[in-house]
């Protein structure tokens, strides 16, 4: 088997060449509309998405979305289902293009670089980009601490101990550590649902991404793992940026700094139609069809 | 009431249902009955009949190699080895290809590639066995003799084992057409167990960072161990009774084969062989004899695999079958 054997840091997505090409966009069109009402200060932007375009096959699923994602906020992402949230949600990461014939056009900038230069390693930016997934997907032959340090192996950690300290930080951020710390060495999936979902962030963070993505982290958990995970939120924002989909419209209210409001077109495409801090999105939504979604009028 | 229901055709559903469920219940414990006398039949069959042989062997027939049917001196112990050596070799070379095989048609190939490869490695489940044994003796002995043998032991003849004069048949035709018989079966389950591998665990660990081979490696091969450990047994299982072929590939020479070019012998091709003519009684109890540790040994490879399956996966239903 052919292995990657030369290790990845965590350092730089273009890899060794070193040709990152600092493109700075004039920020006119992208930033969120200031308006007096704007009580959140943007920010460092984590993420830039210019004119982004998700495809399976032929079928435009992402229609020309374009946003700035802040660095150490909560952005959350709303809409009814189907309008595309997941598919947008998994071009931050570049996992869209891991389903068969689906494709990206358009440029995500992490710290100024395109991760859709063709000089970019997808799986460096995953390491910098990390995500949590709908269902609970720990992997069952690995125990509780293998999980965690799972995505380790592709760095150049190889000290134990320092595993092992990741392995803590990580579970202690995820708030989970002081119910698996004597039971490190049992298999994942023994956990109860929204344990699991707690391993997966904490496998997630463990690599010390930059930006977390989150799809509808809660949608498979009871109201009390859901309340867990939005606490942990808090904290976790104090070091990552995070952008968390959800349809769960109290969620999105309860644990964002910032929220876009998605929605399919009639031809079936999804877009952007209103993104803005959260406090002014719920209380003023600037467009008609953001108002008719928040007030449950449809979706 | 009762007259709108007669006016509608319907009769009483209640004894109808009553009847059908118990001409039900007892058609499916009849077949269960069945099978499980087919089975206490058979065993009871192999051993009063092989009775006398069992006395007459005593417990050297496992071990001792000696098989004179003149002398009437009957052991078991070069076609017990025969199978062993066979059955294990043919399960490790074909376990080793069939999931590479496997890997490939799921992970790698383009569907207009997966699907006839796929079809065309299935096909070979289907040639009969006597196919497989004209093959090994026509064409692939004629080669072992001819070409690879030479200069294999050019190469490698100074390891024990890979020296020896190359011959049309032996070990190693055995081995190779074993392997080849078993193929389908082991590629075939594993592709389905590596297929079925869900998209949640393949998308956690690229979304870490993982490329396709560490994905394959770290999740998609664990995941699917079980019912790759499953494919292999289903292999063994058919290795271990494989008959017709093996009968005309391995020689069928009674003694401990020294090198993997000389002739050897299994139980099953030592049955089919010589049942048509035994020489005396003694001959045809101890050839029966034979049958019953197959029987048991097929028995005992059953029962070691369940419990390594239930293992290895912790207890949880192989996902063979699924
Ligand atoms: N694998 C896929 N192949 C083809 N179309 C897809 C696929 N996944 C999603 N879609 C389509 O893309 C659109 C957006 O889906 P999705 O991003 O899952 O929406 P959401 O997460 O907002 O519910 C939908 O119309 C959906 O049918
Ligand atoms: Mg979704």
């Amino acid at each position: 088997m052919v292995l990657d054997s030369e290790p990845r840091t965590a350092v730089d997505v273009t890899g060794e060449t070193g040709t990152q090409s600092f493109q700075f966009q004039p920020q006119n069109a992208l930033k969120a509309p200031a308006g007096p009402e704007v009580r959140e200060e943007p920010g460092d932007v984590a993420l830039r998405a210019e004119h982004v375009h998700a495809y399976y096959g032929q079928k435009l699923a992402v229609g020309d979305v374009s946003m700035e994602i802040y660095a150490r906020k909560i952005t959350a992402l709303i809409g009814p289902s189907g309008c595309g949230k997941s598919t947008y949600i998994r071009c931050f990461n570049r996992m869209h293009e891991f389903t068969p014939h689906a494709r990206v056009e358009g440029h995500i900038y992490l710290e100024g670089t395109d991760i859709y230069d063709p000089n970019v390693d997808a799986t460096r930016v995953r390491q910098r980009i990390g995500m949590v997934f709908q269902k609970p997907n720990p992997f069952p032959t690995m125990s509780i601490e293998q999980n965690v340090a799972a995505g380790l192996r592709f760095t150049n950690i190889r000290n134990r101990s320092e595993i092992r300290d990741r392995v803590e930080t990580a579970l202690k951020q995820a708030a989970l550590w002081d119910e698996v710390k004597g039971d490190l060495k049992k298999p994942g999936i023994a956990l109860s649902g929204g344990q699991q979902q707690r391993l997966c962030i904490a496998r997630a963070i463990a690599v010390e991404p930059e930006v977390v993505l989150m799809d509808e982290p809660c949608s498979a958990l009871d109201p009390i793992a859901t309340l867990k995970i939005e606490d942990l939120m808090y904290g976790l924002a104090e070091r990552f940026t995070i952008v968390i989909v959800t349809h769960n419209l109290q969620q999105a209210a309860r644990v964002s700094d910032w929220t876009g409001f998605m929605l399919a077109g009639e031809d079936g495409v999804g877009r952007l139609v209103e993104y803005r801090p959260t406090q002014d999105m719920f209380t003023n939504p600037r467009e008609d069809r953001t108002e008719a979604y928040i007030t449950g009028r449809f979706g | 009431m009762a007259g709108l229901a007669q006016e509608r055709g319907r009769t009483s559903l209640v004894n109808r249902v009553r009847i059908g469920d118990w001409i039900f219940t007892a058609l499916v414990s009849a077949a269960a009955a069945v099978v499980l006398l087919i089975i206490v039949g058979l065993f009871y069959e192999l051993i009063t009949r092989s009775w006398p042989a069992v006395t007459h062997n005593g417990i050297d027939f496992i071990w001792a190699t000696e098989w004179n049917p003149p002398r009437e001196v009957f052991n078991a112990g070069t076609f017990i080895v025969g199978t062993v050596v066979t059955s294990v070799a043919a399960l490790v070379i074909a376990t080793a290809i069939g999931v590479l095989v496997a890997i490939y048609l799921v992970e790698i190939a383009p569907p207009m590639v997966a699907r006839p490869v796929s079809f065309m490695v299935e096909l070979l489940a289907a040639i009969p066995s006597v196919v497989f044994g004209l093959w090994g003796v026509f064409v692939l002995g004629v080669f072992i003799r001819d070409d690879f043998g030479p200069r294999f032991v050019d190469v490698f003849g100074f390891i024990p084992f890979f020296d020896g004069t190359p011959l049309i048949t032996g070990l190693l035709s055995a081995v190779l057409i074993l392997a080849t018989m078993i193929l389908p079966t082991v590629m075939a389950v594993s592709r389905d167990v590596i297929a079925a591998v869900p998209r949640s665990q393949r998308e956690g660990i690229v979304a870490l960072g993982a490329t396709r081979w560490e994905m394959i490696q770290l999740t998609v091969l664990p995941y699917a161990r079980s019912g790759v450990l499953g494919a292999a047994i289903l292999g063994l299982a058919r290795a271990v009774g494989e008959t017709l072929a093996v009968t005309l590939v391995i020689g069928n020479r009674v003694g401990i084969p020294h090198t993997i070019f000389d002739p050897a012998y299994t139980m099953a091709s030592a049955i089919a062989n010589q049942f048509t003519e035994v020489e005396n009684d003694m001959h045809r109890a101890s050839l029966l004899e034979v049958a019953l540790l197959l029987l048991i040994i097929t028995f005992l490879i059953n029962v070691a695999a369940r419990l390594l399956v239930w293992r290895v996966t912790g207890g949880q239903r192989v996902s063979v079958v699924e």
